[in-house]
């Protein structure tokens, strides 16, 4: 919402100074987002006499003025304007000057060799308005040498505030002169409607018919004047609407769009000679369109509001006329309405046509009932007196809804929700002067909203205009009582594992990001995702249309740009939501992480102590066991299972989990297929983790760990060499002699996997150290002799191997 | 003894002259061995007669001293020596670089410091994190929080839905963390003091707008808590984050559908030199909104709005994260550019707590 400072004090007796002004605006929740003044603007350029006109010698088009600038010698500038002559009186910039409307700083140039010390300016270039078939052509006894802003009025400053949609009293500039004359800042000037009366029936009926549907329109007043003569609208109108980024039609179009802004309360006009017949407000048919003011045609249906007559749709009934019969500067006979619109059916029908304009803005937001009428006459005697003519009487469709709604308010109320303490004579104060009614006496009023307030229901808005307009800054600032006791934990473990992991990943060198949680189709479906109701209805792009199954595409794209920058080597990963359905339960919280190239735990890329490998399945097994272990997951109950999803390299990947069915993680290379359909570069592995899949610790009496239970005893290693097939995984030879004597052996330890010379091309040798930890007395050669055997014959059993000879 | 004067001196010099630990074993044995000639001229001492014995014994005993001593000094000069030689030649270059420790190089993203941050500050005031889903409905992104349907406050937020299903409901991606009230206020019994961090969504793109963010919503629910205490618990919130002493604030009313009253909050600071300063200068930022909790919203969660009452804010993490570390694009938050994350990320162990600085 636009406005000017002249125009407010229209409506506002104030001495305040714009400062002041705005400031109050914003404090009474008008936020002002900007002041402009044309007049600061456009100061150096200055009131200048054309004294001779010559032809340019390079160019037919162009012209070498002399130009009179009222002080020193007369300048030399190339103009193009065909209406650039001599005697010329206009506006000139000089070098140095900034001119808005081009966004240019003018310096000295020179046009086809002819040198140019500054411009003749057209209206678009001083952005006064529109116009740019010539220069500026003030009258002649405009004063030469003169700032041409102060000379032509243009003193008069723009202040646009930020409205929020519970204000529509405030899209007129008598609302907000209302709120600022509440909050002190003056008076507001009584500039009420008085009644214009008809001297004949208005020749065009009306009627409102929406049969058994809600109707979309709840009154409707028409009038006519007749024998008006229209044309371009004073110059004080032009001005204010130009100012505020309006274009000026012609009289009776200007007084609707200054009604609008001027009293928040949008009309239409129509031009008489063009409406045939009476006037049927309806929802629309299929099949029939409308061209609108706006030059564009708009298909209807049964859910938008129109005005029709006899021949065609007219107008879409409170947001934008027709073209068909808009007023032009031959109208001579004008049918003014004043209606008031179904706020829903409003909003729908503009949304649904993508129409914006000031009439919907105002009435979706809601108008002022009770001023359907006062607005009529307003705007009819505007008409009288700007275009003449002679007004028919009022005829009007429905009636308009009884508005009083009255709330009772416990001025203790004040109190309780903000803090501060008023007066009963500050709160009635207060209330009255934004148009409220108080009436009883106590402790508790009745208290009834004036009709421009639809958003007022409750007593919390009544303390609302109270604070608002008393001023925030008498709220005392008050201390939230402090817990008695020391605050205990209140993270919730599901935080709790996310930190944890978060931090564990990052103390592994690897670097957390955050990705969209919606990818493209493609990415979702290669990772298990991609169904129906996980798809956007509006994405902002094709490429981010499924909400993820995974966080591995994102990282991987991620990887991908890192190395089209020249970054190759990066550990990525992030802790967030995956979804695996649109029910919260199927949303779950996972870690994730990649590393692609040499960005392995020990550092990347090359070294002087050794270059870092290509990145291998054991990277991602170990990021994925080192958070796990960071969140709490029981290392020795943890199994690795071959099974991890399709995206993986079958032969390469694997899962960490509790029991078969539970899968804590996943981890692996990635299958080639995969990164082909990414447009990856690889190597690259990954891993996620399933924050949630990890039970919820069970709670513990103590927090004790336990009594070390340290032996001074030697412990004694023995190490054996098992030659066994190929297929046989480490993990059954680890558990075999781990089980061979549970008491003694403490410890198993995998050191060499060796295959080639001496060993049969399927079978490789397995070394392993076995650590016996004697726990009463020391072992006789005898007992470890035992032990030894058992060893051997456990594992011999499980994997159907050898010992090493 | 003139032949001893002679031996100590063939001795002596032999040992000074021993340049290896062989060598000087060589001349030992030569002289204290067995068959040395110092241990031949020992067994001479029999045959002698007592006065000779009584001068030659002594004689003989003080040039054994005198060599083993000998013999054992050189043996130490050696030793030194060679042990100089070694580690003369075990020098090395001891400004090669070193690879950087993985704790040093790895980064937490800053939205996840400012979460952690954010945390810390408000448990010391009470409150525990409470989260929700980012796919929610209508009814808990607007209904239940006052939106009236069809109504413009609406079109403010550019949802993102996802298509209706057949029973004609539609599901959209949460515009706010507003919805996490709802659920709360609904599943406990007040007095209720939340923050809720999470991810959320509106169609919109610039250099200040992502189609994703971060938001922090606030919560106090109780009989007593009023705007007082709201500004009070923003004001200590700013000082607290930005680690500034003084922070001047300044509270607009305004509106938004689940508050009444309502207020955006603007923050004072210099941006003259390119950075934001907040603590200083003249301008006035907005960095959130808030307000007391809309009686049709405690009646929507089966509250009284009569016996209870309360309050909620809503603010930007990532812009909260902008403003503190000087990040002046959000789109890079979401980008995963390695040089970002290393330049505005966090060390691992740098976990933020009031007790120890929140970055210090």
């Amino acid at each position: 919402m636009k406005f000017t400072v002249s125009w407010l004090k229209d409506h506002l007796e104030t001495d305040a100074s714009l400062e002041e002004i705005v400031n109050r605006l914003t404090m009474i929740g008008l936020e002002v987002e900007g002041v402009s003044n044309r007049a600061e603007r456009l100061a150096p350029f200055t009131i200048a006499k054309v004294i001779d006109a010559g032809p340019h010698p390079n160019a037919d088009r162009l012209k070498v003025l002399t130009v009179d600038a009222g002080e020193g010698k007369p300048l030399q500038i190339v103009c193009g304007a065909p209406n650039a002559r001599k005697g010329l009186v206009g506006v000139l910039g000089r070098p140095g000057d900034y001119v808005p409307g081009i966004d240019i700083t003018l310096s000295v140039g020179k046009i086809r060799a002819v040198e140019s010390f500054g411009m003749m300016c057209s209206e678009r270039e001083l952005e006064l308005s529109d116009a740019h078939e010539g220069i500026i052509d003030l009258p002649e006894d405009a004063p030469v040498g003169q700032s041409y802003a102060s000379w032509a009025g243009l003193d008069d400053p723009v202040i646009e505030i930020g409205l929020t949609p519970n204000r529509p009293d405030c899209t007129g500039v008598h609302g907000i002169a209302r709120d600022l004359a509440a909050a002190g800042l003056g008076k507001l000037k009584d500039s009420g409607a008085k009644q214009v009366r008809g001297t004949f029936p208005c020749p065009t009926g009306v009627t409102l018919e929406f049969g058994d549907t809600k109707p979309l329109c709840k009154a409707f007043a028409l009038r006519l004047v007749k024998g008006v003569s229209n044309g371009p609208s004073p110059k004080w109108m032009q001005d204010r609407l130009v100012a505020i980024g309006l274009r000026p039609i012609n009289t009776l179009v200007d007084i609707t769009n200054y009604m609008t802004f001027d009293r928040g309360r949008p009309l239409h006009v129509f031009d008489a000679a063009k409406v045939n017949g009476d006037l049927v407000v309806r929802r629309g048919r299929s099949g029939e369109s409308i061209e609108g003011l706006n030059g564009k045609s708009y298909e209807v249906d049964d859910t938008i509001c129109v005005i029709a007559d006899d021949n065609a749709v007219e107008s879409l009934g409170g947001i934008l006329g027709g073209e068909l019969s808009g007023c032009t500067e031959e109208t001579t006979d004008v049918l003014i309405e004043s209606a008031l619109w179904d706020e829903d059916g409003i909003a729908a029908t503009g949304r649904k046509l993508g129409v914006n304009t000031d009439a919907r803005y105002r009435f979706e937001r809601g108008v002022d009932p009770d001023f359907m009428l006062p607005g009529l006459e307003m705007a009819t005697q505007m008409v009288l007196d700007l275009c003449g003519g002679e007004p028919s009487e009022i005829v009007q469709a429905g009636t308009v809804p009884e508005s009083a709604k009255v709330i009772d308010f416990p001025y203790a109320e004040v109190k309780r929700l903000s803090g501060i303490e008023a007066t009963t004579a500050e709160i009635n104060l207060t209330l009255k002067a934004l148009g409220f009614w108080i009436s009883g006496a106590g402790d508790t009023v009745k208290v009834a909203a004036p009709s421009w307030r639809p958003d007022i229901e409750g007593k919390a808005d009544l303390v609302e205009e109270v604070v608002r307009i008393l001023g925030l800054d008498r709220v005392p600032v008050t201390p939230l009582p402090r817990g008695r006791t020391v605050a205990s934990r209140i993270l919730t473990t599901g935080q709790i594992r996310r930190s944890k992991a978060r931090r564990a990943l990052a103390a592994r060198g690897m670097n957390e990001a955050v990705t969209w949680s919606f990818i493209s189709k493609s990415h979702a479906d290669h990772f298990g995702g991609g169904q129906a109701e996980l798809m956007l209805a509006n994405p902002i792009s094709a490429d981010m249309s499924h909400m993820r199954p995974s966080l591995l595409p994102g990282l991987l794209s991620a990887a991908q740009r890192n190395a089209d920058r020249g970054y190759p080597d990066v550990a990525l990963f992030e802790v967030g939501q995956i979804f695996g359905g649109d029910a919260p339960e199927d949303q779950k919280m996972v870690a994730s992480g990649i590393r692609r190239g040499t960005a392995r735990l020990e550092g990347s890329g090359r070294h002087w102590a050794g270059a870092a490998n290509a990145v291998t399945v054991f990277d991602a097994k170990a990021d994925a066991l080192a958070a796990l272990s960071a969140i709490g997951a029981p290392a020795d109950k943890l199994m690795v299972f071959r099974d991890a999803p399709g995206h993986f390299h079958p032969g390469r990947s694997g899962a960490f989990k509790l029991g078969p069915k539970n899968t804590l993680a996943v981890f692996g290379e990635l299958h080639p297929r995969t990164l082909m359909e990414l447009d990856i570069s690889g190597p690259v592995i990954g891993f996620e983790i399933y924050l949630d899949a990890l039970p919820e610790p069970k709670a513990k009496a103590t927090r004790s760990k336990g009594k070390l239970l340290a032996s001074d005893l030697m412990p004694v290693r023995r190490d054996f060499a098992f030659v066994v097939n190929t297929s046989v995984e480490a993990e059954t030879l680890l558990k075999a002699a781990r089980g061979a004597d549970k008491a003694l052996i403490s410890e198993v330890t995998l050191f060499d996997v060796y295959q080639g010379k001496g060993i049969d091309p399927d079978q490789k040798s397995v070394a392993i150290d076995v650590l016996l930890q004697p726990v009463k007395k020391t072992l006789t050669d005898e007992e470890i002799d035992a032990v030894s055997k058992k060893v051997v014959a456990s594992v011999e059993k499980a994997t159907g191997g050898t010992l090493r000879g | 003894m003139s032949h001893l004067n002679e031996l100590e001196t063939d001795l002596i010099a032999a040992i000074e002259a021993a340049d290896t630990e062989t060598a000087l074993e060589e001349i030992r044995v030569s002289a204290l061995g067995k068959k040395g000639s110092i241990s031949e001229q020992m067994k001479t001492l029999g045959k002698m007669s007592p006065d000779e014995r009584q001068t030659m014994g002594p004689a003989l005993n003080a040039l054994k001293a005198k060599i083993t001593d000998a013999v054992a000094a050189r043996k130490a000069m050696l030793a030194e020596a060679a042990l100089n030689a070694r580690l003369a030649s075990e020098t090395i270059d001891i400004t090669l670089p070193l690879r950087p420790s993985p704790a040093e190089t790895g980064r937490v993203h800053p939205i996840s410091q400012v979460i952690d941050e954010l945390a810390a500050i408000f448990a010391d005031m009470g409150f525990s994190v409470a989260e929700g889903p980012d796919i929610e409905t209508d009814d808990l992104n607007f209904t239940a929080l006052n939106f009236p349907e069809g109504h413009p406050a609406r079109d403010m937020h550019d949802t993102f839905f996802f298509n209706e299903k057949e029973d004609g409901e539609r599901l959209l991606l949460r515009t706010h963390t507003s919805p996490v009230q709802i659920r709360t206020m609904r599943n406990e019994e007040p007095p209720i003091r939340v923050i809720i961090p999470g991810r959320t969504y509106r169609c919109d793109s610039d250099q200040t707008h992502t189609p994703m963010f971060h938001q922090l919503e606030g919560l106090v629910i109780d009989k007593t808590s009023h705007f007082g205490h709201l500004k009070w618990t923003l004001e200590e919130f700013c000082k607290a984050f930005f680690e500034v002493k003084n922070v001047n604030m300044r509270f607009r009313p305004s509106f938004f559908p689940f508050t009444e009253p309502s207020m955006e909050v603007d923050v004072q600071c210099d941006r003259s030199g390119g950075e934001v300063k907040i603590g200083e200068g003249s301008d006035w930022m907005e960095i959130l909104g808030c307000g007391m909790v809309h009686p049709n919203v405690l009646r929507n969660c089966g509250l009284d709005p009569d016996e209870y009452q309360g309050f909620a804010w809503g603010v930007g993490i990532d812009r909260l994260a902008m403003l503190k570390y000087g990040m002046p694009d959000l789109r890079d938050f979401f980008d995963a550019d390695i040089r970002w994350i290393q330049h505005y990320g966090f060390r691992p162990l740098d976990l933020p707590t009031l007790f120890g600085g929140l970055s210090s």
